[in-house]
């Protein structure tokens, strides 16, 4: 649609309506207020808290205070948790060169460490490099994940890893029956860790394979961990929700990059902001061959694989 | 031993770039516009320890005739090796600058100037950032990796990596 | 009030109450249902990865139960057209067993929704007001609202119509016939939303065909009245209950003509995967002959399908249909062939290979055997239970003490409304 337009315009960001917080606060208020107060004691607070939208910036606070408070004892470091929101002005953009990528899996990695992935049993790698033949394309019937060599790139293979595309038309935020997963006006598509059911109909709904789930209490040795967080991004997480990557939200609204940004040896990763024209991610798209992953679904990407030669 | 330190060298900026840390010594050079001016940070030009400043040892111009050289028996030279040879980028007449192809004097910092001579689509990819390396904040200050960090000038193909281990099977993930 | 308590212990005394025969059946059904109960609890503890679902196949046996179970849950239906749009005696009076069947099916769908589920102690989060419903774009909520009106509606007929047949009373035909009309679409609704479930997703093309809807329909159809035809015998021989043989050959035979639509659409469905042959003819391949050494599904796809057309024969043919012995051999045929072909056989095509091309052969774990079989332990026992106490009512042996026995039938409103 948009890059058949002179300019490259970013296409409307679909969000998702919110949920109405006049009615529902007042019902809540009205239906649960005495119950949470005298419940707040034995934890059952959690049973009956509202969605994170609809959370005042109070409670917002509170409960920020005491994930630090519980990850910082359970990981025997500071923990923080933030719950930066999104810049005005920012549309994230994402650009994978695929002239560029040697297959070295280094993002995979960076990307477990800075996000605190479960280890082991599930082992959860929210970039999963796919190794394909350059003589037959991008064929996902002839694509290899579990490729393992000596050096890479092997001749004859080019490499395409595969990661949320962050879909200005979410097919996962469309199916979530809770809306547990939403997209924020940044562009990244987020999902409440507290709030998720773990149905994993995001999982079905996403063609991407870019949702994963936490099959077990997650494993996180503390002296791996990463103890700055952000509450939809890279706080541990519970058994039995879902995840994915959130363009290390920790980071980028911060203003840094994402982390597989910047341990890629082969400078294969671009981010940005598309609405800056001067940013890297604007260059690319007005300069290098850019192409869109399952471009017939219509999810509209805000993840972009391009050659650079 | 200097072959040692050259690889220690080596992999210290492999490290650095896996780190992702914004190294920052030198004062920064002439920035490659049209950046805004002090966003941008150079990462330092990769040195083997000991080796600069070159006039330690290099005094006055020397022999322009191509030939093996006794010293920098180290270096394997693998780039275009057919047509050129060390002083076609090197200055002879001072040694701790590199040269263009017009004479003009290039300081190390600004090598990019020289590789940008013959490979100006890269060039001109790398000074808006579409080429390359940068870390830092995509929205500030930035740090951009010189040609020479990634590309040894000297053999400038880029090196295969061992790939880090494959990912777990679904049937190796058990309870 | 102490009309009710009088129902309710009735109810009890009559459940506590049976021959060997039905005491033997009882424990097999604990056995099972505490086998599926330890087998939870050692899923709840550990997590689904118990299971063995993963990211590549991340839904898989106990979806594949729901699905099926929905179908059954809709065919109840095939008896009240039928009986109430047509007007048809000989079904009328037992369009009540179906009813029950669909409340113990909808109990399974729901504890088999519950079971594969991440975190079940959020299931408020579903609800409106408590919770974030996404309605109306997502099926699930669909499907929870759908699922749980339509198990509400037959409770509500049944539980009217047992306890007024047991005071002796005729139900109130101004309540109950709408109701009963109204779960005919309602039983249509519950199997295409599951159906839209499925069917809405882009990212899986083996689901993502608009046949799914029909189809869905009319395996729930050929399917789920098999469970009647063979209780409607073991009800003849034990009970006082009248259901006569034309009631029985012509549900078969409605059956059959389910069977040849879902056949049919099974047929344009693999004329179109093998004749545009696409890549989507990967998922329909694999199903069906297999990709390379991964077969694991090819011998249970070929097998449903003998099942199904054998089936179809014999209630097709009026020889083999009006006789007891090829009727139910039919009927379990049927109910094995679109078991494996709407459980199994929908859920794991439509994942494998998945979204990436990666193939990951499923095949379900101890723990989701045990748990399931404790489920349909559960969905056993709840029909047994409706049973037990509906039929006495039916027959006029289980009346309030205050009324006089031989009260009207249930199933038969009053003659004078």
């Amino acid at each position: 649609m948009s890059r058949d337009e002179g300019v490259r315009k970013s296409l409307p960001v679909l969000p998702d309506a919110p949920p109405d917080p006049g009615r529902r606060n007042f019902m809540r208020t009205a239906a649960a207020g005495a119950a949470v107060a005298a419940l707040s004691g034995c934890g059952l607070e959690d049973f009956f808290r509202k969605s994170f939208r609809e959370l005042s910036k109070d409670d917002v606070k509170r409960i920020v205070a005491s994930l630090e408070r519980k990850n910082s004892a359970k990981y025997g470091k500071t923990v923080t948790v933030s719950s930066t929101p999104a810049r005005a002005g920012v549309e994230f953009g994402y650009g994978l060169d695929l002239s560029r990528c040697v297959g070295c899996r280094r993002c995979v990695y960076a990307c477990v460490e800075e996000n605190n992935q479960s280890r082991k049993n599930p082992q959860i790698h929210w970039i999963r490099v796919l190794e394909m033949d350059k003589a037959r394309g991008v064929d996902l019937a002839h694509a290899e994940v579990y490729y393992d060599a000596e050096e890479v790139p092997r001749p004859g293979h080019f490499y395409m890893p595969v990661q949320c595309q962050q879909c200005r038309n979410p097919p996962c935020v469309k199916v979530c029956p809770v809306q547990a997963t939403w997209k924020e006006p940044d562009g990244i598509v987020v999902i409440d860790y507290d709030w998720c059911i773990g149905c994993r109909c995001c999982m079905s709904a996403c063609p991407y394979g870019a949702r994963h789930f936490n099959w077990a209490e997650p494993t996180l040795p503390a002296e791996e961990m990463n103890p700055n967080t952000h509450y939809l991004g890279n706080r541990p997480r519970p058994k039995g929700v879902v995840e994915k990557c959130t363009f290390c939200i920790q980071r980028t609204r911060a203003g840094r990059y994402p982390a597989c940004v910047e341990v890629c040896p082969a400078g294969a990763r671009k981010f940005g902001n598309l609405l800056d024209p001067e940013s890297e991610i604007r260059r690319v798209m007005e300069t290098k061959r850019v192409f869109v992953f399952k471009e017939d679904l219509a999810t509209h990407p805000q993840f972009y694989y391009f050659y650079a030669t | 031993m200097r072959r040692l330190a050259l690889e220690a060298l080596r992999a210290c900026a492999l490290a650095a770039l896996c780190a992702g840390t914004a190294l920052a010594s030198e004062p920064a050079p002439r920035t490659p516009a049209p950046e805004k001016p002090g966003q941008l940070q150079a990462q330092p030009p990769p040195f083997t320890q000991g080796i600069f400043p070159c006039t330690q040892c290099h005094v006055g111009p020397g022999d322009r005739t191509r030939r093996d050289l006794g010293f920098h028996e180290d270096i394997k030279f693998e780039h275009d090796a057919e047509h050129r040879w060390c002083l076609d980028c090197h200055s002879n007449e001072n040694r701790d600058v590199l040269h263009l192809s017009n004479g003009d004097p290039v300081p190390f910092t600004e090598s990019y100037r020289l590789c940008g001579q013959c490979h100006g689509d890269k060039y001109r990819d790398w000074r808006v950032g579409v080429h390359g390396k940068r870390v830092g904040q995509w929205d500030g200050q930035k740090t951009y990796f010189l040609c020479v960090n990634c590309h040894n000038p000297h053999s400038p193909r880029f090196k295969p990596l061992k790939p880090k281990p494959r990912p777990a099977r679904p049937e190796e993930m058990r309870p | 009030m102490t009309g009710i308590l009088g129902f309710l212990r009735g109810c009890v005394r009559i459940v506590a109450r049976g021959n060997r025969a039905y005491y033997a059946w009882l424990g097999a059904l604990a056995i099972a249902i505490l086998v599926g109960l330890f087998a939870y609890a050692h899923q709840f503890r550990t997590g689904l990865i118990a299971t063995n679902m993963r990211d590549q196949v991340s839904w898989a046996f106990y979806v594949g139960n729901f699905t099926f179970l929905v179908g059954v849950a809709a065919a109840a239906v095939l008896l009240v057209i039928p009986a109430y749009v047509y007007e048809w005696g000989p079904i009328k009076e037992v369009v009540i067993l179906g009813e029950l069947l669909a409340i113990s099916a909808i109990t399974m769908c729901l504890l088999f929704i519950l079971v594969d589920m991440g975190r079940p102690d959020r299931f408020l989060h579903i609800l409106p007001l408590l919770g974030s419903p996404n309605w109306p774009r997502s099926m699930l909520t669909w499907d929870a609202l759908v699922l749980n009106g339509y198990l509400l509606l037959n409770l509500t007929v049944v539980v009217h119509m047992l306890y007024r047949g047991y005071r002796g009373e005729h139900y109130n035909r101004k309540l109950i016939v709408p109701l009963v009309l109204a779960s005919i679409p309602g039983a249509v609704s519950i199997h295409t939303v599951t159906a839209f479930l499925y069917n809405g997703m882009a990212a899986r093309p083996f689901w993502n065909a608009s046949i799914l809807a029909p189809r869905f329909i009319a395996s729930a159809f050929c399917s789920g009245p098999a469970v009647m035809i063979i209780l409607f015998q073991i009800l003849r021989r034990t009970t006082r209950i009248e259901v006569k043989d034309e009631a029985i050959f012509k549900v078969a035979e409605l059956m059959s003509y389910a069977m040849f639509v879902n056949l049919f659409l099974l047929g344009a469905e693999v004329f179109k995967e093998y004749y545009s042959a696409t890549e989507h003819l990967l998922y329909t391949q694999y199903l069906w002959s297999g990709i390379g050494t991964h077969r694991a599904l090819v011998p249970f796809a070929w097998l449903a399908l003998a099942c199904s057309v054998t089936a179809f024969l014999l209630f097709l043919v009026p020889r083999t249909r009006r006789n007891w012995v090829t009727l139910n051999l039919g009927c379990l045929l049927i109910w094995a062939g679109v078991y494996i072909e709407k459980g199994m056989g929908l859920v794991i095509p439509g994942m494998t290979p998945d979204t990436l091309g990666e193939i990951y052969e499923y095949r379900p774990t101890a723990t989701e055997w045990a748990i399931a079989a404790g489920i349909f332990g559960v969905g056993f026992f709840v029909f047994t239970v409706l049973v037990k106490v509906a039929v006495p009512i039916m027959t006029g042996t289980f009346q309030a003490p205050d009324r006089a026995a031989g009260g009207p039938k249930v199933g038969k409103p009053a003659v004078a409304a």
